[in-house]
């Protein structure tokens, strides 16, 4: 093994430096965000010389115009969350769910799903860990339930794109899902469908946990590290999308999807999420699409259950579950959060006009 | 002797964690023996929450994130002394 020169700890920057670099950042950032429009003008009508006129036109100044705002919003998006959520741990959020009645339990633990910094990788140290401290099933599953469904990266872009309202009816929507379906599965006394092992496991209670207490600095290098981690991560997926998105933009005629995708068709929102819960992408690469949808006559409610469906119930993550719950109970909580989607599909395109 | 342990069911962030912690030990010189737990039993005895966890000398220093290689070193330095 190599040694090589590493950064000392604490890292030589003086204190100020990294705050300035990230104000300037932040204003660099909000420069660019308000000319994307004429530079992607630019590039497609002067650059590249095409027609704003013909199909092929349209979507390249789509692509061209989506690639630099998306990226720009994820990332900023990414940094403020994961500076917010250094605020939470997992271990306060145990402490504050002990002893907590059902119902308060359940709301408590959702809203904590959704502000808690959560891998899925940890999935089941988490699962244990709440079971065994005495904290309710349903509540755990309120918890486990939440963090998927309210997903940050969709949150942000829903929210750049789309508004505050969108956005927050997204919000209120995964809450609402998580309370219920935690609620749900609560009823079904889930004891049973728990591995054995898992009860049997005895945490270490006298051992002190760890505490980690970050300066405002460590929380911003966190931040600029996790956000370069994760647009590292789906900067490709983003760009897959955008160049569908831009297809369906410049090539399918308006109005062609009211048909099958709009309001009067009954039908489309639970054809949207059957056909979401096998797919497994990330929140990053279908929001492109599902502007691109909506663009074209697509229902609000049909594409965000479109959407919810793909991003909530992912593979790997019932994989890693299936390790201390078993297929049963991995079926409820798969059923209960595919009807809850479907319902609130239907809801949002009875509601939103 | 110092023991490492990389508390975590092997998924990437492990290995990462696992690099990062050799490499610390490489740039202090010192013995060290690290070993990567997997089994959830025995995870949970230390009373994590968040994997990938680092423990040193049968203590818990870090759980739920990446820490830097100075941070291990740092650690490490603590028990040496």
């Amino acid at each position: 093994m190599t040694t090589q020169t590493q950064p000392t700890f604490p890292p030589n920057r003086s204190d100020w430096k990294l705050p300035a670099l990230t104000v300037g950042t932040a204003v660099l950032w909000w420069l660019v965000w308000g000319q994307l429009q004429n530079l992607a003008d630019w590039l497609s009508y002067t650059l590249l010389d095409l027609s704003a006129d013909t199909h092929l036109g349209e979507s390249v100044n789509f692509f061209l115009y989506d690639v630099p705002k998306i990226i720009l919003l994820l990332g900023g998006m990414i940094f403020l969350v994961t500076l917010i959520r250094s605020f939470f741990s997992a271990e306060q959020t145990r402490a504050a769910l002990g002893g907590k009645r059902e119902g308060v339990g359940n709301l408590l633990a959702a809203g904590l799903g959704v502000l808690t910094p959560f891998c899925s990788c940890s999935a089941v140290p988490l699962f244990i860990g709440f079971v065994e401290s005495g904290i309710p099933l349903g509540v755990t599953f309120s918890f486990l339930i939440a963090t998927p469904v309210v997903n940050e990266i969709a949150l942000a872009m829903l929210f750049g794109l789309f508004g505050w309202q969108i956005a927050g009816l997204y919000l209120g929507t995964g809450l609402v899902i998580a309370v219920v379906g935690g609620m749900a599965i609560g009823r079904l006394n889930p004891e049973k469908y728990v591995e054995d092992f898992v009860w049997q496991i005895r945490i270490g209670e006298n051992v002190p946990g760890v505490t980690y207490k970050p300066s405002w600095n460590d929380r911003i290098r966190d931040a600029w590290q996790s956000t370069r981690e994760i647009v590292g991560k789906v900067w490709l997926y983003v760009i897959i999308g955008i160049a569908i998105g831009a297809g369906i933009h410049g090539y399918v005629p308006e109005d062609f999807l009211v048909r099958i995708m709009g309001r009067s068709a009954w039908w489309s929102v639970p054809a949207a999420v059957l056909l979401g819960v096998p797919l497994y992408s990330n929140a990053a690469g279908v929001i492109p699409i599902v502007y691109a949808l909506m663009e074209k006559g697509a229902a609000l409610g049909t594409v965000l259950a479109f959407m919810m469906s793909v991003v909530a119930l992912s593979l790997p993550e019932m994989l890693i579950l299936k390790r201390v719950i078993k297929t049963r109970l991995i079926g409820i909580f798969i059923a209960i959060v595919t009807f809850a989607i479907i319902l609130m599909g239907y809801l949002f395109n009875i509601v939103i006009r | 002797m110092v023991t490492v342990k990389v508390l975590g069911s092997g998924c990437a962030n492990c290995a990462k964690l696992e690099k990062t912690a050799r490499q610390a030990i490489a740039q202090l010189g010192i013995p060290a023996n690290v070993e990567k737990v997997t089994d959830y039993a025995q995870i949970m005895r230390y009373n994590v929450l968040q994997t990938p966890a680092l423990v040193v000398n049968e203590k818990l220093v870090s759980a739920g994130r990446q820490p830097s290689i100075g941070e291990i070193t740092t650690w490490l330095t603590n028990v040496v002394a």
